[in-house]
């Protein structure tokens, strides 16, 4: 009798998770492949090709790829330095790595025009440093200033990843190998990275599809379509723009998109299961 | 002195470790740091290996001073408490790691990692990751790790508390023979007085950061000096007060008792081996007895007072009820002072240890 129960439950909370996950994400995920496809591959392949488009490809790749860089070296060095060491402020800094997470992103592509735009108290010492190096950075409305706002968003993934595993192993086999003499690079090497190395696979790959799907922070630091837009930024601007065709266009670089995200499913998947079979070994 | 340590004092926030630590430790010998959980002694070691940093005091090896000197060049061998075996490393990698770092030539790496595999008879397993070992193997092969780049100082912290009870027997006595083949100077933190009373030459008793007595495990178990000692080693029964007690008239107020099994002797009245002690002999009640594999532990009240004594399994039946003649040969007593050792008055002249 309890067992039928269970049972009973057990179908009906997987019917509803079901038809949550039907209307909510698989319906949407459809319409977006039936609409890019609507008008014919040819009209898809246009505008998969228009000049716009590539920009926003390249632009995202650009971000997505520095970000990753970027954040997995920090994030490392930030959750080796959270878990291995005891200091003054180690609560202060693990709670300042999740800020990301609880801010708005458009609120941090603000931040950055505030700091570093035309009135920002910042710029005058990037035209310094412009006027000294014969350089000409702008860290706002440019692809640099996407390149930063994405690793401001992107920017806890990775260490949240690797800190519960450091935390998990403790410091035994580290202070084991350096009673031993090896040398802080050395522990990292042999003893750390082959505890964190799923974990911090996983958090590159969440990183990356963070990365390339950022619509907030990027909208917030980038305004000129066909050099800086990224992806989502062209998707919405083709949207906006109203006409039958540009909306099927729309439809068409989101189904891009959707393809990313799904390889990048794919691969997050497969480094779960690896992972879990390292561990049971 | 080999190892030394000087005016050691740690504290972690409000909690004190080291409360003004001092010993030595001389070359070759296998000492145990014995107390209760919580009582700083795994601090001394990790300050001993340079894991932890003491807030002020001397740490000398060798004569010299090596506050400053890293763990890693300290050239000491630490055995973890859960062994800290590196998880992805075969037996052969791990036991290999510390020559590795030194750069050691392969060949040699190789000769030493075979002696230390052969040593710890782990032949045809240097391929095992240490999961796929059991507790026992794995304790061995953190043995082997530490000593394979040729420590002058070996420091084991805990290392059977993580083994199951009839392996740990086994392999305490495997340690000790290890580490006298290898003539070692090893330390060895430990919060159960049998492991360390039957493995160290030498004992070194921490309680609440202080060192309460060093000395070698007789000399502790007989010579107690700190009411701490006095009732921490050896199994103890406290007692506030001996009125009563024949013999005992002198032992002054606001002192108490601790009698141990073996100072209690109970036997029958009939018995001739006592017949010349019996001005001093307490009647006593059998209130339990317990069989304990090799011995009885039998419980007794006498003047209102319940003690313990052991009796062979050679001597004759007793019953639980039966009156039996009980001599009580000595106690120590203690306040806050410190802890001395009483004889019986009325046996005085009598050769207890030729019985």
């Amino acid at each position: 009798m309890k067992q039928n129960s269970q049972k009973i439950v057990q179908w009906i909370l997987i019917g509803i998770s079901v038809i949550f996950f039907l209307l909510m994400l698989v319906l949407p995920l459809f319409e977006v492949i039936y609409r890019a496809l609507k008008d014919g591959l040819e009209s898809y392949g246009r505008a998969l090709t228009a000049s716009n488009t590539l920009s926003a490809l390249k632009v995202t790749l650009i971000a997505t790829v520095i970000a990753v860089i970027v954040n997995t070296i920090f994030g490392v060095i930030a959750s080796w330095l959270v878990t291995k060491f005891d200091f003054r402020g180690k609560n202060v800094l693990s709670t300042l790595i999740d800020i990301p997470f609880s801010i708005s992103p458009v609120i941090a592509g603000l931040a950055y025009i505030m700091t570093f735009g035309r009135t920002g108290w910042a710029k005058p010492l990037i035209d310094g440093i412009n006027d000294a190096l014969g350089t000409d950075i702008a860290l706002v409305f440019s692809v640099p200033a996407v390149v930063l706002a994405t690793i401001f968003v992107t920017f806890p993934f990775i260490s949240r990843e690797i800190i519960p595993v450091l935390y998990a192993e403790g410091r035994d086999e580290e202070e084991a190998a350096a009673m031993m003499g090896a040398s802080g690079f050395t522990i990292f090497r042999k003893i750390t990275f082959p505890h964190i190395k799923w974990g911090l696979l996983y958090g590159i790959i969440l990183c990356a599809a963070r990365a390339f799907g950022e619509f907030g922070a990027v909208y917030a630091v980038s305004k000129a379509r066909g050099k800086t837009f990224t992806l989502p930024l062209e998707i919405d601007a083709l949207y906006m723009a109203g006409s039958a065709d540009s909306i099927t266009q729309a439809f068409a670089v989101s189904s891009l998109l959707v393809g990313m995200a799904l390889v990048m499913l794919i691969l997050k998947s497969i480094v779960e299961y690896r992972g879990k079979m390292k561990d049971k070994e | 002195m080999y190892v030394e340590m000087k005016d050691i004092c740690k504290k972690f926030g409000d909690y004190e470790a080291a409360k003004n630590i001092n010993f030595g430790i001389e070359q070759g010998k296998l000492v145990a740091l014995l107390g209760p959980s919580g009582s700083g002694k795994t601090t001394i070691l990790r300050m001993l290996a340079g894991l932890e940093q003491q807030d002020s005091g001397d740490v000398m090896i060798e004569g010299k001073v090596v506050n400053d000197v890293p763990a890693s060049e300290r050239g000491i061998g630490f055995v973890f408490q859960n062994y800290a075996l590196f998880r992805y490393m075969t037996v052969y990698d791990n036991i290999a790691f510390g020559l590795k770092v030194q750069k050691a030539d392969k060949q040699k790496i190789h000769e030493r990692v075979m002696e230390m595999i052969s040593l710890i008879g782990l032949e045809g397993l240097e391929k095992r990751y240490p999961n796929q070992l059991s507790g026992g193997q794995r304790q061995r092969v953190a043995f082997a790790r530490a000593i394979a780049p040729n420590p002058q100082l070996l420091l084991l912290d805990e290392p059977f508390a993580a083994i199951d009870a009839k392996v740990r027997k086994d392999l305490r006595k495997w340690l000790k023979e290890m580490i006298q083949k290898v003539g070692i100077t090893s330390i060895f933190v430990t919060h159960d007085q049998e492991e360390a009373v039957e493995v160290a030459d030498d004992i070194i008793i921490i309680n609440e950061g202080r060192l309460e007595q060093m000395g070698s495990p007789i000399s502790i178990y007989k010579n107690p000096k700190t009411p701490f000692v006095a009732q921490f080693i050896g199994t103890s029964a406290i007692l506030e007060n001996l009125k009563g007690f024949k013999g005992y008239d002198a032992v002054p107020e606001g002192k108490k008792v601790i009698v141990r099994p073996e100072f209690v002797e109970a036997f029958k009245s009939d018995n001739k081996k006592f017949a010349g002690m019996m001005n001093a002999v307490e009647e006593g009640t059998i209130e339990s007895v317990v069989f304990r594999g090799s011995y009885l532990e039998l419980t007794l009240e006498v003047n209102g007072i319940r003690l313990t004594t052991n009796r062979s399994l050679e001597r004759r039946h007793v019953d639980i009820g039966e009156k039996m003649c009980v001599l009580l040969y000595r106690v120590y007593l203690f306040d806050d002072e410190g802890a001395e050792i009483r004889k019986n008055q009325l046996l005085k002249g009598i050769d207890i240890e030729a019985l």
